[in-house]
């Protein structure tokens, strides 16, 4: 392999790797509120808001039932509104928020979900606010499942990322497809697919590690 | 009695009906004063409304009509702020414990004064001397997973304690403890009231709670508080068969098996006749039956005999088996009732 296509890779896992890290970031600061609202707002719970957690969680599902490829093209119009373009990386992190913020949503409110709910109630007994239980307590507690749930989003938006690569969006897949498949360059698609399972290998690797270190719900010697 | 602490009047719940249930009511105009530094325990059966009663005190539930006052202040009026700040001088323990799994015992400890605003130095003073308290300073950075379920509810016990209150709610703290853990749990409740004067309002399963450390108790069926009193009074004279199916074990005299078989009614089946004796109070330790033998000339055989203490008092349960001819009388009967010993024919021994 020329030194010119290895260069070529770097470059693309590098914009690869921008991609996920603002997407995914973009998509917790949306998600993750979103998920601790649609965990909390159910009639008789701490922020009870049926009628909005319902409607949210018809949005949320709305968005989570189109497939990635078709939510691209779709908000065509409103990514190049934000971005001023509609190709490349920078624009491709748009659709890719939009798709993982639903995602991590419902990961966090799964989460929050587990927590035993005699813990918010002990908190209540102790004169917590709500804001206090979500803070303190569930987050908190909730933190083991909610990072293993957003180290399976990130292996999405990784997936997602190389097929925004399909309308020039830019990084692994978008090389993928110019080199391996128009110019039909099978060691620059092989070499792509490795670097997709190593990097997959290597985000499970930590978010299990992290969600290890942050679980103190086993015994351990 | 010192001033009143909890004051319960005319509490009543209902539980709406919804598609799949009828209305519960879940509690029943129910009185109840508690005075300050005093034990109360609660009894009754699996949905007698327990819980419920609990949970109105520090207003976790809201009553349908009725009042629930701690130390002057009308719980079920207040909300937000001012209903937070109550709640902080009122803690509570619970049968699973319900400690965060993520925090250290010292941190769940820390918890409710995180809530109040506390600031760390006042946090960590205070915390350790809960953990010297309740006897876990060895423990103090070990998470829940890491402890064992008596150890667990010192915890728990600790972070009730935390912010001062002056009542302590325990819904069946010791049902998930081993009976030497419950022991140890018991005693170390019965030492926060005794050094804190902290008034605790319990409910239990167990009636050994209930002989180990209430002043009084309350029995509860259907919502409704059927019963109650001084608990040395309602154990050894229950007024309702709730209250005796519930705490006549604690009196003792249970007729033994073997001899339950024998008894009967009728005065030609022998000549021996089976007595059950209670005496309570300072009697209790008296050799009354030494005395019926060398007073009366009454050969005694004696079948069981218990003499323990309720609610801080002695009380002794016996059965007695005497020849017919000695009963014929009467006067040995009167006798023992003169001494504040009740006496009941179980029957004629076979
Ligand atoms: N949130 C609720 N909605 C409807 N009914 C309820 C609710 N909470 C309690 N009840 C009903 O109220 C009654 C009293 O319940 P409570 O939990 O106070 O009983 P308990 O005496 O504590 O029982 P246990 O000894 O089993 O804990 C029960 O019939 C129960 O089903
Ligand atoms: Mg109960």
């Amino acid at each position: 392999m020329s030194p010119e296509i290895v260069r070529l890779i770097i470059g693309a896992l590098l914009d690869t790797l921008r991609m996920v890290a603002f997407s995914g970031a973009l998509a917790t600061a949306i998600g993750a509120p979103l998920g601790v609202f649609l965990a909390t707002s159910r009639a008789g719970e701490l922020f009870a808001a049926p009628k909005w957690n319902g409607l949210l969680g018809l949005v949320v599902n709305a968005t989570r039932s189109t497939p990635f490829i078709i939510l691209v093209v779709a908000i065509i119009p409103f990514t190049r509104m934000i971005v001023g373009t509609a190709i490349g990386t920078n624009a491709a992190i748009v659709p890719l928020t939009i798709a993982a913020a639903p995602f991590i949503a419902r990961v966090v409110e799964a989460a929050i979900r587990e927590v035993d709910a005699g813990l918010i109630e002990a908190s209540i007994a102790m004169g917590a606010t709500p804001l206090q239980i979500v803070r303190k307590v569930l987050l908190h507690e909730a933190l083991p499942a909610i990072t293993l749930g957003l180290t399976l989003t990130a292996v999405s938006l990784l997936a997602n990322s190389a097929m925004v690569g399909v309308v020039g969006g830019g990084g692994l897949g978008d090389l993928a497809i110019r080199y391996g498949y128009q110019r039909f360059m099978p060691d620059v698609m092989a070499s792509v697919v490795l670097v997709l399972i190593v990097l997959v290998q290597a985000i499970q690797s930590l978010g299990e590690a992290l969600a290890r270190r942050v679980n103190k719900r086993a015994r351990r010697g | 009695m010192s001033a009143e602490m909890i004051r319960v009047e005319n509490l009543s719940r209902l539980y709406p009906a919804t598609r799949k249930s009828a209305e519960v009511a879940a509690l029943k105009q129910v009185d109840i004063a508690v005075g300050a530094g005093e034990i109360y325990g609660v009894i009754g059966r699996s949905g007698a409304g327990k819980s419920t009663l609990l949970r109105m005190i520090n207003a976790l539930e809201r009553p349908t009509s009725g009042r629930v006052i701690v130390d002057g202040v009308d719980m079920s009026r207040l909300d937000g702020k001012a209903l937070r700040a109550e709640r902080r001088k009122i803690g509570m323990i619970f049968q699973h414990f319900n400690l965060l799994s993520s925090r250290t015992a010292y941190r769940n400890i820390a918890l409710p004064l995180e809530f109040a605003g506390v600031d760390s130095a006042a946090i960590e003073s205070r915390v350790q001397n809960l953990l010297d308290l309740v006897g876990l300073s060895d423990k103090r950075d070990r998470y829940p997973a890491e402890l064992s379920g008596g150890q667990k509810q010192r915890v728990g016990i600790a972070r009730a304690l935390a912010s001062e209150p002056k009542v302590l709610l325990s819904d069946e703290a010791t049902s998930a403890l081993d009976p030497e853990t419950t022991r140890s749990i018991l005693s170390l409740l019965a030492e926060i009231n005794r050094r804190l004067g902290v008034t605790i309002l319990l409910i239990t399963h167990e009636m050994e709670v209930i002989k180990e450390i209430c002043h009084r108790v309350g029995v509860m069926e259907e919502g409704a508080l059927i019963e109650e009193g001084d608990v040395h009074e309602v154990v050894t004279r229950p007024k309702t068969t709730t209250a005796r199916s519930f705490l006549g074990a604690l009196a003792g005299g249970e007729i033994p098996a073997g001899l339950a078989a024998r008894l009967r009614p009728d005065s030609d089946s022998g000549n021996e006749i089976a007595l059950r004796l209670r005496f309570s109070g300072p009697r209790a330790t008296e050799p009354i039956l030494s005395r019926l033998t060398s007073e009366m000339g009454i050969e005694v055989a004696v079948l069981q005999a218990q003499v323990d203490e309720i609610g801080g008092r002695p009380f002794g349960t016996m059965i007695i088996v005497v020849s017919s001819a000695a009963l014929a009388d009467g006067l040995a009967e009167a006798f023992l009732a003169n001494h504040g010993v009740s006496t009941e024919r179980l029957g004629h021994v076979a």
